[in-house]
Order: C-alpha cells, then sequence, then structure tokens
C-alpha cells in the first residue's frame, strides 16, 4: 500500500524545477551611507533615464564604503531603493556582520562574480564600458531594450514609441524613430549613431533633446549625436 | 498539417474581419480546406460577414468548455466548398479563451484543414493575444494614417516577442502587410501616408493594397465576402493578395491614382 501511493506521488508531474542561469544584473556600487545625499542622486539619475528605474533588480556592493559601520540599516536601504524604482535582489562583499544584518533584511549575500573589475575597487562609470549587445531584428514600439556596461547596436530601424538604452554608444543602422538614451550611467564621451535621424529623444548621460529641439535640417539625416562641453551637438556624418 | 495564419492590427475598425473573411473565401476556393475562427468574443461580428448568423448553434467558447464538439460548432459556408467558420460567441466575456482550450481546439483543426485563419479581436488584450500566439504567419492589416501603423509596429513587437514561436525560440512569425481602405487620391494630395510610407515605417513585405471602396460596405451588409464581387476593386485586390500569399508574382494594382475613363466618370463607380 505504501509503496503504491508512493508510486502515484511519484507519477504527479512536479510544480517546479529549479536550474542554474546567468544573469546580468545592475550593481549599485554603495559608498557611503547617506540617506539625503543616495536620494538626491537618484533623483538625478532618473532624470536621465525615467525607464531604466522600472522595477530593475539592483546588488548592492558595499566594497567600496568609506566608512564601514558594522550595523548598516538595510531595511531602510530596500525601502529607499523600492521607492526609486529599483528592486535589491542581494548585497555583494561587505563584512561578516554587514552580510548577516542583510540576510536578516532578505538580502542574501551573492558569491563574487566575474565582473569586469573584479578585485580592483570600482572607478569611473566609464570604465566598466565593454560589452556590446548587438539586437539584429527591428525594435517595435513598446519595445525597450536596454544595454548595461557597453554599446548597443541595433541593426533594423528602432520605431516611434520604442526605447534604446545604452551605458555606452548606441549605434542603429536603420531610421531611429524612437527615443535614444546613451551613457545613461553617466559617461559623457559616449554617443549616438543612426542611419537616418528621427527621433522622439536623444540622450547623452543625461543631457536631451526632444523632436522638436532638432533642427529640421538634421531630420532624416544619417547623424552622429555627442556632447561638447556639455552641450548636446548634432553632425551629419559623410559618406 | 494546418498553417495557423491570425489577421491581426492592435487598431480596431482597420478591416480585420473583413480581411479575414475574404483571405479564407479565396483560399477555399483555390481548393485549400480552410476554416476561419472569430475569436472576437462578445462582439461576433463574422458570422454576419461570411452572411451565416441564422445557423449559429453552437461556438467557439462552447468547444473550448466541452460544451459542443467541433462538428457541432464548425458552420459549413453554402457558397464556397472546403470553406468552414467558427463562430464567437455574443454571450461570454474573453477570459474564456484560455491558452490549453485554445490550443486544444486549434490541435483538433489541425488534421483536417489546410489553412486556420484567426480572426484577431482590436487591442492587445487577452483575445488579441491569443489569437495571435499560436500563429505561424501573420496578417497584420494597416490603413494609412499614422495611428494605425503605430499600433501595427506594436502588434509586430508582440508577434516578436510574445508568440509561441517566439518563446520557444523557433523561426519567427511570417509578417505580411495588408495595407486596407487605401485611397491613391489622398495619399497623392498628402491627406494619408502612401504605400512606400507604411512600409518604410513598418519595414516588412507588402502581401496587398485593399482601396477603399463602397462595395465592401454593401457586400457586408448583405453577408457575402467582397472577394466573391470579383468585378469590384477591393475584391479583385483581396483575389491578388491570395494569390500572392499562396506564391503568385503579382503587381500590386490600386496603389496609384488612375485617370477615370469616360464611362467611369460617368456612372461613378469605385
Ligand atoms: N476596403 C474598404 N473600403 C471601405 N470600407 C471598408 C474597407 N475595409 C473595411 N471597411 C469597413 O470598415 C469597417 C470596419 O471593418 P472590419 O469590421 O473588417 O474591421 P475590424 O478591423 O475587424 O474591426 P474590429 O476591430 O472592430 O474587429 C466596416 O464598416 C467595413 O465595412
Ligand atoms: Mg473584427
Amino acid at each position: 500500500m505504501l509503496l503504491r501511493s508512493l508510486h502515484f506521488t511519484g507519477e504527479e508531474a512536479p510544480p517546479f524545477e529549479l536550474k542554474g542561469s546567468l544573469f546580468t544584473l545592475t550593481v549599485l556600487h554603495l559608498f557611503q551611507l547617506d540617506r539625503a545625499a543616495i536620494e538626491r542622486h537618484l533623483a538625478e539619475k532618473i532624470k536621465q533615464a525615467p525607464s531604466f528605474f522600472n522595477n530593475t533588480p539592483v546588488v548592492i556592493d558595499l566594497e567600496g564604503m568609506t566608512d564601514s559601520p558594522e550595523g548598516l540599516d538595510f531595511n531602510g536601504l530596500y525601502e529607499l531603493l523600492r521607492a526609486h524604482g529599483m528592486v535589491p535582489v542581494g548585497i555583494r562583499n561587505g563584512t561578516p556582520m554587514q552580510q548577516a544584518a542583510a540576510r536578516l533584511a532578505g538580502l542574501p549575500a551573492l558569491p563574487e562574480s566575474r565582473s569586469a573589475n573584479n578585485g580592483k575597487k570600482p572607478e569611473r562609470a566609464e570604465a566598466a564600458l565593454m560589452r556590446s549587445r548587438i539586437v539584429s531584428h527591428p525594435i517595435r514600439s513598446g519595445q525597450q531594450i536596454y544595454a548595461p556596461e557597453g554599446d548597443l547596436i541595433v541593426l533594423g530601424a528602432v520605431s516611434a514609441g520604442a526605447e534604446v538604452i545604452a551605458d555606452g554608444n548606441i549605434h542603429v543602422y536603420g531610421a531611429l524613430r524612437g527615443r535614444a538614451l546613451a551613457g545613461v550611467r553617466g559617461a559623457t564621451e559616449t554617443r549616438i549613431f543612426c542611419q537616418s535621424l528621427e527621433a522622439e529623444l536623444v540622450s547623452i548621460a543625461g543631457r536631451y533633446r526632444i523632436s522638436e529641439q532638432i533642427d529640421p535640417a538634421d531630420r532624416g539625416k544619417a547623424t552622429q549625436i555627442h556632447l561638447m562641453e556639455d552641450r548636446l551637438i548634432i553632425e551629419h556624418l559623410s559618406r | 498539417m494546418a498553417t495557423i495564419i491570425v489577421v491581426t492590427s492592435g487598431k480596431g475598425g482597420v478591416g480585420k474581419t473583413t480581411t479575414s473573411a475574404s483571405f479564407a473565401t479565396g483560399l477555399a476556393q483555390r481548393g485549400y480546406r480552410t476554416v476561419v475562427i472569430d475569436f472576437d468574443v462578445g462582439l461576433r461580428n463574422l458570422d454576419l460577414i461570411m452572411g451565416c448568423e441564422r445557423r449559429v448553434v453552437y461556438d467557439f467558447v462552447n468547444v473550448i468548455n466541452n460544451e459542443a464538439n467541433l462538428n457541432q460548432a464548425l458552420i459549413r459556408d453554402k457558397r464556397v466548398e472546403n470553406l468552414y467558420i467558427l463562430p464567437a460567441s455574443q454571450t461570454r466575456d474573453k477570459e474564456a479563451l484560455t491558452k490549453e482550450g485554445v490550443e486544444r481546439v486549434l490541435n483538433e483543426l489541425k488534421v483536417g484543414f489546410d489553412y486556420i485563419v484567426c480572426d484577431s479581436p482590436a487591442g492587445i488584450e487577452r483575445g488579441a493575444l491569443m489569437a495571435l500566439y499560436f500563429a505561424d504567419q501573420a496578417l497584420v492589416v494597416t490603413n494609412p494614417e499614422v495611428s494605425s501603423v503605430r499600433d501595427s509596429d506594436r502588434i509586430l513587437g508582440i508577434l516578436a516577442s510574445k508568440s509561441l514561436r517566439a518563446e520557444q525560440g523557433d523561426e519567427p512569425v511570417k509578417e505580411h502587410l495588408v495595407l486596407a481602405r487605401y485611397a491613391p487620391e489622398r495619399a497623392d494630395r498628402g491627406d494619408m501616408l502612401s504605400v512606400n510610407d507604411v512600409l518604410e515605417i513598418l519595414g516588412i513585405p507588402l502581401l496587398g493594397v485593399i482601396p477603399e471602396s463602397q462595395t465592401v460596405l454593401q457586400s457586408s451588409n448583405a453577408g457575402v465576402p467582397v472577394i466573391l464581387e470579383d468585378t469590384s476593386e477591393a475584391g479583385a485586390a483581396y483575389g491578388d493578395l491570395v494569390d500572392r500569399f499562396l506564391g503568385k508574382d503579382l503587381p500590386h494594382r490600386f496603389t496609384s491614382a488612375q485617370k477615370k475613363g469616360f464611362l467611369q466618370r460617368l456612372f461613378g463607380g469605385s
């Protein structure tokens, strides 16, 4: 009898399965725990790339903390980030005490990863640019594509109502009709390149121009967009 | 095994049902066993356009809920051989369309038919998502105006990301553009987008241009798919569209403003 019932339960389709998987996650390198300063800085970032902060999972890295109080208020930090559209999923580095406190707040300590700047202290945002993401299909209205820590290369068009975002440069080998935001983590030397500029918005490191502010003479042209002394410059690409 | 084709658009009232009815009729006329399914649960008008509304006993949702079997629900077209209609229910809401239920019905239909045409409701809600989920190919119906084109673009994005083919990483859903209610004179005047404008924005192959035509309204009211009015421009355009779908290489007609002949000027005509 016992065997039989065991046999039957064994035949049921299992309700879930566990599998390992790799993800690219945004890492928030925390330097100090000044709530007001964090909030100010976040507001600034959100202004630059509103859609980036849309339930974006983040890992909090404590390695760069200047002062390392043992009892960090992880609950408070969690609430703060949630309120700004980020979803903390864990922490990295930190002292054993900090890791214990984080665990109590529901944030597990993640193992060391093979990150771009493993071992080194995170320097400036620019230093981390290395991966590029290539998208070979057109990006349609309502879609959003983000290339963290690198360039975004789109082989087709970016439709009106679509959004392309990169920490690095953005290349569009078709018409750019939607929104393009390069250097969203502050890299001011990033650029946007496109075959035909028809964008709703272009932005580099937070300086942006909306469609209305784009010179009609530049519309429909192959262009590159970059920052010069904090101003957005649109230049035609010669062939 | 049947090929599943969704007729979709995003925006409402652009000609999906008109296209579904004529497309399915055209395939059947050319000898393919074809069924056309109304996914517009709650509104139900494919059966009106097909002229079989008085013969509806059971509907798609009855079959999904196992309240009737397919043989009871399928309506055989009286004019064209090989053509069947699976009507929608007027009394249910779209939540009745479960993924499992739709899949089961489609699998059953796949065995006996060459083509399954799914007439999608407007929007991007459940009914529309279910209509496109299992599709192998899509007819994206667009009118030559900015909002319609924008919605079609959105639907193309959904086809490329939320269909079963996309989820499984199979070969993507094959996309065809149907530009309906096209009025060349108005496009020439710049009152509406031209064929090339639309092609440039959407970037998918053009299957057919259906001219704006009074005949469509008249034949819909009479319950006759306009493709059967083969002397009308819209009917002929749908005929070409079906032939092109089946692999014929035909030039596009009705895309440029024609100088009307003397008789046409005298008697009007669309
Ligand atoms: N080529 C055409 N010329 C003139 N009128 C047309 C044409 N195609 C469709 N119509 C008219 O447009 C209206 C909407 O057509 P139809 O019902 O096929 O659209 P639909 O996309 O299925 O709408 P819904 O989104 O409500 O399901 C109908 O009145 C129909 O007669
Ligand atoms: Mg309809």
